[in-house]
């Protein structure tokens, strides 16, 4: 199993925050819309260098997802922030008509995504955003893993042309990956190579992962881990590559195990290359308050139950 | 000075446009369209500055037109296409198969004048603002008009988008409301009464105005006058007083035109009320 090194424990909130105060000083045509969240969001940096590009909307989500198709419209590149909850389930309708069906190149940048936004509770834990913004055509679904890639995403998203939904978290957990990397949209990244059992994992359940495939390879199960940090379009090639090695899978996400990276990867092996798989997610349920170990562990998300997961899934090959 | 027997003649053939397209797919809805023929009509022939050939989606350099109550689809594609934008033979695809003019607006098939996907209500006037912001941030002198229907003024989004404009001076964005009084159900004071409109939109801080809008002279002068409120650090916001069908004599006085297709008979009868003044599609 390759070691990977901590470099410190960071928020992938602060990664998009890095990301957009670089993105303004290289690019005037950058704009940020934010509902009232300037400092969860980290946008602080970026609305204090370019006060004239950047919109503080109120606590108005829906109207920001407007302004934001109409500053697309006029040719600028507008980057919205509010909490995942806030970013995608309130204002479904306005993403759908106004950006997406619109062909609108905003980015949707959320944070607190998930069960570790923690003790605020169910109201604000979304875990159906990756499923929403999936089904949405022509809605690129990214999910980096921590600061560096949040950052690295953030950087590359303001290069592509179309609607993207960045999702990212509230907690400080590991950044292990390069802070130099070049962030490539659509394609999946190889963690480590395996013989007996791929692991795809996203998020801040790729580290777990990482702590899997340690475990696992002390008890001698030699696992491929996969960091799909781009749910839509979903690198097809390189999981069908992997499982065509492993013959099984493990899929592991913060989200409902309905419409997220698990029923995306399930449904392209269901048509290409049927095989067990397991799938590390929330079980139709809502969270509750508590702290973000504490739920993940209680909904069972944990690094043991990648490690459970992927013994389970070896049997039923 | 707009010539106003002029614009009269082009909106009577844009209203046999609107009733021939709703009778041809036997949907759609005539109603409203009828009611703002006169408007759309001022706004591409007379009053806005903008280019048809070749469509420039970003609007840079020229006004802009959102349709928020995008369900008026008929009356919009009407003036695009008697405007230049895409053939007037296109009317008869309205609704069909294929087409490029669709129930509702949409940029999705690439139709020239469309700048945002509407009618899903109260989302087109939070696009026209964007517009007006990126405007005012390239230091553009233009105007950014947006179309609103009474009934649609009941979704809270509206009120978003006005506190916004308000807060941000946008005084190069004018809001128009289609004061028809009618919506699908009924009348609007029933359904989802609010009272006057404009003390409403006063209180916001908008720039407030009337305007009678089946009247051509009456809607050049309004929107004339709209266009020298602006610039002082409000959004100005005219109230208009249509008629849901008008002047269709069956079609007026009431809510049932809204969203419903005349027959054959009806048709005949509505084309004998309108002047053919450009030749049909």
């Amino acid at each position: 199993m390759k070691k990977y090194t901590v470099q410190n424990e960071k928020d992938t909130r602060s990664g998009f925050g890095a990301g957009l105060e670089e993105l303004g000083n290289k690019r005037d045509d950058v704009v940020a819309l934010c509902a009232d969240l300037t400092g969860s969001l980290k946008m602080d940096a970026f609305a204090k260098q370019h006060p004239e590009r950047f919109y503080q909307v109120g606590i108005a989500e829906a109207n920001m997802m407007g302004v934001a198709a109409g500053l697309a419209t006029a040719g600028k590149v507008p980057f919205t922030g509010t909490f995942a909850n806030f970013s995608t389930g309130r204002v479904y309708d306005q993403i759908r008509q106004s950006i997406a069906y619109s062909g609108k190149n905003v980015k949707i940048c959320a944070s607190h995504a998930g069960l570790t936004l923690g003790e605020d509770g169910a109201t604000h834990q979304i875990l159906e955003d990756l499923g929403m913004m999936r089904m949405l055509p022509g809605m690129t679904v990214i999910n980096p893993c921590d600061f560096n890639q949040t950052k690295a995403a953030t950087l590359a998203i303001a290069d592509y042309e179309g609607p993207v939904y960045l999702r990212f978290g509230r907690p400080k957990v590991p950044n292990f990956t390069d802070p130099d990397q070049k962030f490539e949209i659509g394609k999946a990244l190889m963690l480590n190579e395996g013989a007996d059992v791929s692991i795809f994992a996203t998020g801040h359940l790729v580290w777990k992962a990482i702590e899997a495939g340690q475990i696992l390879a002390e008890k001698g199960i030699d696992a491929e881990i996969i960091n799909i940090h781009t749910i839509k379009p979903l690198d097809s090639e390189a999981i069908l590559k992997s499982v065509s090695k492993t013959r099984c899978a493990v899929t592991a996400e913060e989200h409902q195990m309905n419409g997220g990276l698990g029923d995306s990867i399930c449904q392209l092996l269901s048509r290409e290359n049927p095989l067990p798989v397991e799938m590390v997610a929330v079980n139709d349920s809502f969270g509750e308050s508590g702290k973000p170990n504490e739920l993940m562990s209680k909904y069972g998300i944990d690094t043991v139950n990648i490690v459970e997961a992927a013994e389970r899934v070896m049997k039923r090959k | 000075m707009a010539d106003i027997q002029h614009l009269e003649r082009i909106a009577s053939q844009v209203r046999r446009d609107i009733v021939r397209m709703v009778h041809g797919v036997q949907s759609g809805h005539p109603g409203g369209s009828l009611g703002c023929a006169d408007f759309f009509t001022a706004l591409f022939f007379d009053v806005m500055d903008h280019h048809a050939q070749p469509f420039n989606m970003s609007g840079k350099g020229e006004d802009v037109f959102i349709l928020s109550n995008g369900h008026i689809s008929p009356v919009y594609y009407s003036c695009l296409a008697r405007s230049g934008y895409f053939p007037v033979s296109e009317l008869a695809s309205f609704r069909k198969i294929n087409s490029r003019l669709q129930g509702h607006p949409a940029t999705h098939e690439h139709l020239p004048g469309i700048r945002v996907a509407t009618g899903s209500l109260g989302q087109g006037l939070s696009v026209a603002v964007g517009i007006a912001l990126a405007k005012k941030a390239d230091g553009e002198d233009k105007h950014v008009f947006a179309l609103c229907g009474d009934g649609e003024l009941q979704e809270g989004q509206i009120w978003e988008a006005i506190m916004f404009a308000v807060h941000n001076r946008m005084d190069n964005l004018i809001i128009t409301i289609d004061a028809n009084g009618r919506q699908i159900d009924g009348d609007t004071k029933d359904i989802m009464g609010f009272g006057d409109l404009a003390p409403r939109f006063a209180a916001f801080g908008c720039e407030v105005m009337h305007m009678k809008g089946n009247d051509m002279q009456a809607v050049c002068d309004g929107l004339g006058k709209a266009k020298s409120l602006s610039g002082n650090g409000k959004p100005v916001v005219i109230v208009m007083e249509t008629e849901m069908g008008y002047p269709v004599d069956f079609m007026v006085g009431s809510h049932e035109w809204h969203g419903i297709a005349p027959n054959d008979a009806q048709l005949e009868s509505a084309l004998s009320q309108l002047e053919e003044t450009l030749g049909d599609y």
